[in-house]
């Protein structure tokens, strides 16, 4: 979706990492799970409150959100933990994903697109 | 700066500061200066310019307060960011500004706590690569103060 604009877009290809002794800090954009939800969130960290044990709970928003991510989180849950961090982003290429995204979107295309590489492939078949 | 014992929503009251600061930023390289004027936080010489080469798409510039207190080992709290466009002005000279996000601490770690580290950081949004976060080398130390303010003037 758009809240993470203009860095990255819908269609973008994100590089992750998700090493648990990776330390989470503000700035950092971290890919999470809201408990109960399918699909994962790509935002920054904007806030965070460690204990001296290494727990640590913290604050998400998207950078073209207007306001930080708690509208989302589960009822009642006001933070984040290690355990909703599905991964970290380190780096990107644009525009990958569009192609899936305008198949998802527009059936006429996916069925285009499996015509046309259909063709392809009994042409070079010969 | 001052805090306020305040709470919002479901959560217990916790300390909430308010500081203002002025950002000097001319950008060219990473080595920064700071000095306390005052009230008054100049971040100068922040250069950030040779940053912008043909693969750098944006900065996303984060100002962050940086402490420890009784319950938490560390807590980080962004104040203010602000997207800097290949392109744009890469001088900033933004004077009292206030914190974007409230500053809330979890509990009530701000009274008196006389080592609050302000720190501009960036992350480098590149066309295609690497995201890097990188801190600028300058810091400035906030106190706060022992006493809660009972009229918020803000």
């Amino acid at each position: 979706s758009g809240s993470m604009e203009p860095a990255f877009h819908r269609g973008d290809l994100l590089f992750l990492t998700n090493r648990i002794e990776d330390p989470i800090r503000v700035g950092e954009i971290v890919v999470f799970r809201i408990e109960g939800r399918e699909i994962p969130i790509v935002h920054r960290v904007l806030k965070i409150h460690e204990r001296p044990s290494g727990d640590i709970k913290f604050l998400t928003k998207g950078d073209n959100n207007a306001v930080d991510d708690r509208g989302l989180y589960k009822r009642g849950q006001h933070w984040l933990e290690k355990k909703d961090v599905v991964g970290r982003a380190r780096g990107f290429v644009p525009y990958i994903g569009i192609v899936t995204i305008l198949m998802n979107d527009y059936p006429k295309f996916k069925y285009a697109v499996l015509f046309f590489l259909g063709l392809f492939v009994l042409v070079h078949r010969e | 700066r001052k805090n306020v014992e305040d709470f919002t929503g479901p959560r217990e009251r916790s300390d909430l500061g308010f500081i203002t600061f002025d950002i000097t930023a001319d950008i060219l390289n990473e080595k920064t200066r700071l000095c306390k004027y005052n009230m008054v936080f100049f971040l100068t010489h922040l250069h950030l310019q040779s940053i912008f080469d043909w693969n750098v798409k944006q900065l996303f510039l984060y100002l962050s307060a940086e402490y420890s207190t009784k319950n938490n080992a560390l807590n980080q709290v962004v104040l203010w960011d602000k997207i800097m466009l290949r392109g744009d002005n890469p001088r900033l000279f933004l004077k009292d500004m206030k914190s974007k996000y409230f500053f809330f601490d979890d509990g009530n770690g701000l009274k008196g706590n006389r080592n609050i580290t302000l720190t501009l950081s960036w992350n480098v949004v590149p066309n295609a690569g690497i995201l890097p976060l990188v801190t600028g080398s300058g810091h400035v130390s906030v106190p706060f103060p022992d006493t809660y303010e009972t009229t918020k003037s803000y």
